[in-house]
């Protein structure tokens, strides 16, 4: 579902990204780890067509990037760090726009159905901009999920949700999981990535440098292993 | 062709909707292009006939002006909490942001120029319930923000964009704004149409190219 191969990216003449080879399977969820500045945002921006890659293949969903990239944003649901809103259009009126957008049949059912799933459905009508950080948070996971994407990219998508925020996206990812939905997230909470991944993958200075599979290996023991790697590199 | 329009006028009437929540691109338009007007009356005590003569002039150099602080809020909005990047994960032609901002810039300029065009006739003394003036400010404003959307695409990109905007934008506009200020000018001194066609059809061809551009161009402006 997700593949990549020796994929880099450059800004000037510093490389954001340099070799990453990266599988994600149906149903999958791995876990994208690092320190700040090791390109995971970058990466995600080229997994989710934003960007362009410099070198490397890149496949999403079965569509070869940057190619296929329009059909592939069909399938492809992508959480930045920002939540993508107009702050004064309501939370409805958000969804209800890029339910358009993504030509969503009987969109109003979807978008209540997804409101309630995330406890915002009393405040439907009012202003993303008097939200907090975590309802905003939990509004974007409602516009990434309102396609029903086979693909998930989300960056630090635990970021700043309260204890109840987080239980209910574990949940539901995990649900989406079962569904056979390829989810890739960043994070850099190793117990997060621990209880939720079955994978996990270190990149530092935009190198791709540790992976684990299974529960076997514990993240945290990859991370640190990955970062001494990293840093005796540097 | 009908989704390809019914996003087209999504964008358009999500553009409407933050503005009417928000109101603060029309407000500051309205009083801005008020407060040139107004200057402009007082500077220039001019007689009757000259008066209709530099009116043209008056008018479009006042909605020039308007038109970027627009052209500026109109891409803010994309820029703030980065929605720009929402509509391009979109699963849609990329022209279609280009052809609905296109649209929303061009519905702000209009509002405008309703709200203006009688306050001016009476203190200019002049009337402007002409169907050929009424055809000119279209067509203008058609090109003005054709143009105008696609430089406010690519001045979103840089920290001073506010500034960078007008500089870029001005050059590139001013073949609409002589051949609008010409052919308003003559059709409302009702000179024949012989004298106005020239004008015309550099608005007619300039809103056509540009936008034709934006449609082909809009996906690369806008890529990172």
């Amino acid at each position: 579902m997700i593949s990549t191969r020796g994929l880099g990216k450059r800004y000037g003449y510093r490389w954001a990204l340099q070799d990453v080879t990266l599988n994600v399977g149906p149903g999958e969820i791995t876990a994208l780890l690092g320190p700040n500045g090791a390109g995971k945002s970058t990466l995600l921006r080229i997994l989710a067509t934003l960007s362009k890659p410099t070198i490397g293949d890149c496949q999403m969903a079965n569509f070869q990037l940057p190619q296929q990239a329009a059909a592939a944003r069909a399938h492809l649901g992508f959480l930045a760090h920002q939540p993508l809103f107009y702050e004064d259009l309501s939370a409805e009126q958000n969804l209800a726009f890029y339910a358009h957008l993504y030509r969503i049949k009987r969109p109003s059912e979807r978008i209540a159905g997804l409101l309630k799933n995330f406890d915002l459905y009393l405040r439907r009508h009012e202003p993303v901009r008097t939200f907090s950080r975590g309802m905003q948070q939990r509004l974007a996971l409602a516009r990434v999920l309102l396609h029903k994407p086979r693909v998930l990219l989300l960056d630090e998508p635990h970021s700043g949700l309260d204890l109840a925020g987080v239980v209910i996206l574990d949940e539901v990812l995990r649900g989406l999981a079962k569904k056979r939905t390829t989810i890739l997230f960043a994070t850099h909470e190793l117990e997060r990535a621990q209880s939720l991944a079955r994978k996990v993958v270190v990149l530092a200075n935009g190198k791709l440098v540790a992976a684990s599979t299974g529960k076997s290996v514990s993240p945290s023991s990859v991370y640190r292993r990955a970062l001494r790697i990293a840093n005796r590199k540097a | 062709m009908v989704p390809y329009l019914a996003t087209v006028i999504a964008i358009l009437r999500k553009d409407l909707a933050v503005e009417w929540r928000s109101r603060q691109l029309l407000a500051a338009m309205l009083i801005f292009t008020l407060l040139v007007i107004l200057i402009f009356n007082f500077a220039l005590e001019l007689d009757a006939r000259v008066r209709s003569e530099v009116s043209a002039g008056v008018l479009w150099a006042t909605f020039a002006f308007a038109g970027t602080l627009g052209l500026n809020r109109s891409m803010a909005i994309e820029k703030e909490g980065k929605a720009l990047d929402g509509l391009l994960l979109a699963p849609v032609d990329r022209s279609v942001i280009y052809m609905g901002k296109t649209l929303a810039n061009l519905s702000f300029m209009l509002a405008v120029a309703l709200f203006t065009l009688p306050i001016y006739s009476v203190l200019y003394n002049v009337d402007l319930l002409n169907g050929g003036f009424l055809l000119v400010l279209l067509l203008g404003s058609w090109g003005y923000s054709a143009i105008g959307t696609i430089l406010s695409a690519m001045a979103i990109q840089a920290r001073s964009r506010e500034l960078l905007l007008p500089v870029l934008l001005f050059p590139l506009v001013i073949p609409v704004l002589v051949a609008a200020v010409r052919a308003s000018s003559f059709f409302l001194q009702d000179l024949e149409l012989i004298y106005i066609w020239p004008s015309l059809n550099l608005l007619i061809a300039y809103g056509l190219i540009i936008p034709a551009m934006g449609f082909m161009f809009f996906d690369l402006i806008v890529e990172e």
